[in-house]
């Protein structure tokens, strides 16, 4: 994204609930998304006005557990991430890859296409927006950077909201991810309560950001709100009980310990973690072809290292254990990510651990794989 | 979602490799036609399947009938007696692809409760002429008296597996049927977990997918219909359900219905 420096570290705006700016970009966009409330749950789902969004919602997180109540603030983001990351909106569960057609004796093949899907996003938390950093470099680093994510990717405008709620299962304090968006948002605003409703204090990240906030024609924040705004971070980043050490790139690249049969007892090896995880990008192909036998369709989908049948190679899985799956995930996530791309796999979002059915939660297990083995037997 | 490559060997006749569709027989055992009705469902692909395949035995459907052998057998239903295992031989020396669908064929279906249990008992309560009643003592899978070609799990089945399996035996491309965890259906269609989020009870962890999560998306735990995914974790899901306050009665009642003894036979193997 285009960054406008200057402005990022001066210019301040202020916004009086959140229907002018969502108007504005229901206009602009084929599609806006945002959360709401859904079965029990935030979820990231289309939206038309402001009133779609949550109001005095709260959250709570713990592993295995998530749950809402109602509180009596007016805030629209005032609890922490729900399941959806940004990663179904690049890099969805289905996307399809080409058709094939049987015509005149031969066969047609119809590689999909991918317009640029104009969207815009709005409540996008600093962690979310890491995650699509670090997802886009998996899809589009190398030599075949994937289309698909490239035209989604394009299409998305982010607007992010500085996390003032975080959930105590995630940790982007400690990851450096978080809680307030530093880069790859369009805008970014820090919501705050006041006597007059939930006020929201902006900052352009890109032209298309600074554009969209002077077609507002928003007023400049006084000094008093860009004070208590620049305040939120600091207080959501001490509400973080949980953390993983500086070496735990090496911890996870332990092959040998007894931890990993320890947490094989207990991982369902069900596949929740990595569809959940804003990073994990691993899929799968699968062809339908119709009854007549004339015509076949190639889908990507979502895949999970979890799964036996992913580590097929030739006659037989070669992660033929649950111990070997669990290892395969952890250590390629804060371990050989370092290697394969440069950095950590991981960003600190915590979704694994409230969304796994049993609750595993890998701070833990990195802390005691940290502790030596003999000690662990 | 992964899956496992399972597609049989079929020699056609030569008939068939000249254009004749193939015969198809659909063969019903102790079940509730649920199966067979699935079929009949798939209506808006019915009339492509009718230009495929000559349609030979399928009572649910039509009374025409037309004596084997059969290029393709589809069979719904358990074996409960012996006139019923000596009907299935017959059936698959008739057959040159035996094909199984639902939970009652794959694994015993509900019927498979009687297994182990005092049968003799069961019939003097229920039935005023017990004498009548010519039963074995247990409810076995298709599979446990003649070789399977394939099977397509669920109670009931699911109609896109249905058309996926007839269109891959037609059409001879391996067919791929998912081995990983409901769960993988769940998130792929955003559904909300209603375990995590909701504290309801769901097997899915340990469930093999090909439902696309019917049950969650309707808000309901799923109960295990497809059976055992491909490494179930069966004593890790039981505490989990534990926690949220399910005791053992409703644990093993979960775990013990539309996969009667499925689950409890993937713990005995080894889970992991």
């Amino acid at each position: 994204m285009d960054l406008v420096q200057t402005d990022v570290a001066t210019d301040r705006w202020v916004l009086r609930g959140l229907d002018r700016l969502i108007e504005a970009l229901v206009g602009r966009f084929d599609e806006v998304i945002g959360p709401v409330v859904l079965d029990g749950v935030v979820r990231l789902q289309p939206i038309e006005s402001a009133d779609d969004l949550p109001i005095g919602i709260a959250d709570e997180q713990a592993p295995a557990t998530y749950r809402l109540r109602r509180d009596a603030s007016a805030l629209r983001f005032s609890y922490g991430l729900g399941p959806d990351s940004l990663k179904s909106l690049v890099h969805p569960p289905r996307s399809p890859v080409w058709t094939m057609r049987r015509r005149d004796g031969s066969l047609v093949v119809d590689a999909a296409h991918h317009p640029t899907h104009e969207r815009a996003v709005i409540g996008a938390r600093a962690c979310d927006i890491d995650g699509l950093r670090v997802l886009e470099r998996t899809q589009t680093g190398g030599d075949h950077a994937d289309p698909a994510f490239r035209a989604n990717r394009n299409g998305l405008f982010v607007v992010a909201v500085d996390c003032t709620h975080p959930a105590p299962t995630c940790f982007c304090a400690n990851t450096g991810t978080g809680p307030s968006a530093r880069d790859g948002h369009d805008i970014a605003m820090t919501e705050l309560e006041t006597r007059d409703g939930a006020v929201y204090v902006l900052r352009a990240g890109s032209e298309r950001g600074r554009a969209l906030i002077d077609e507002l024609q928003l007023e400049r924040a006084s000094s008093e709100l860009i004070r208590r705004a620049a305040r939120e971070p600091g207080v959501a980043a001490r509400g973080q009980p949980r953390s993983l050490p500086a070496n735990a790139p090496l911890i996870a690249k332990l092959a040998e310990h007894p931890q990993w049969d320890d947490v094989a007892e207990r991982c369902l090896a069900c596949g929740n973690c990595t569809a959940v995880c804003p990073t994990c990008f691993c899929t799968d192909m699968e062809d339908v072809v119709s009854l007549d036998g004339d015509g076949a369709t190639r889908v990507r989908v979502w895949d999970t290292c979890f799964s036996m049948e992913f580590s097929r190679v030739g006659p037989a899985p070669i992660r033929g254990s649950v111990t070997e799956r669990y290892r395969q995930w952890l250590s390629h996530k804060l371990g050989t990510w370092h290697d394969q791309f440069g950095e950590s796999g991981c960003v600190g979002c915590g979704r694994c651990i409230t969304w796994c059915p049993v609750g595993i939660d890998l701070t833990a297990e990195i802390a005691a794989l940290a502790a030596p083995a003999e000690a662990a037997r | 979602m992964q899956h496992e490559l399972s597609s049989p060997t079929i020699d056609w006749p030569a008939r068939i490799e000249r254009g004749e569709p193939p015969s198809l027989a659909v063969w019903k055992f102790a079940s509730c036609d649920g199966c067979q009705l699935s079929l009949l469902d798939c209506e808006d692909e019915l009339l492509a399947l009718a230009d495929r395949v000559s349609i030979s035995y399928f009572p649910e459907a039509t009374t025409a009938m037309v004596a084997g052998p059969y290029d393709v057998s589809l069979v719904e239903g358990s074996i409960t007696s012996e006139h019923d295992a000596e009907r299935i031989r017959q059936i698959r020396r008739d057959s040159a692809l035996l094909i199984t669908i639902g939970a009652c064929a794959t694994a015993g279906g509900i019927q498979a409760l009687r297994n182990g249990r005092d049968v003799d008992g069961f019939t003097s309560i229920v039935y005023a002429h017990p004498e009548y009643i010519s039963t074995l003592a247990t409810s076995t899978p298709i599979a446990d008296h003649v070789p399977v070609d394939l099977e397509l799990r669920g109670c009931p089945i699911d109609r896109g597996q249905l058309l996926q399996m007839l269109a891959s035996v037609l059409n001879r491309h391996a067919l791929r049927l998912p081995t990983t965890s409901v769960c993988i259906e769940c998130k792929a269609r955003s559904t909300s977990c209603v375990m995590v989020a909701h504290g309801t009870p769901c097997l899915g962890p340990i469930t093999q997918a090909g439902c696309n999560a019917l049950c969650p998306s309707f808000h309901r735990g799923c109960y295990g219909c497809f059976g055992p995914m491909e490494s179930p974790n069966v004593g890790a899901l039981r505490a989990q359900l534990g926690t949220l306050g399910l005791d053992g009665d409703a644990i093993f009642r979960l775990l013990n219905t539309f996969n009667t003894g499925a689950f409890a036979t993937a713990v005995e193997e080894g889970s992991t």
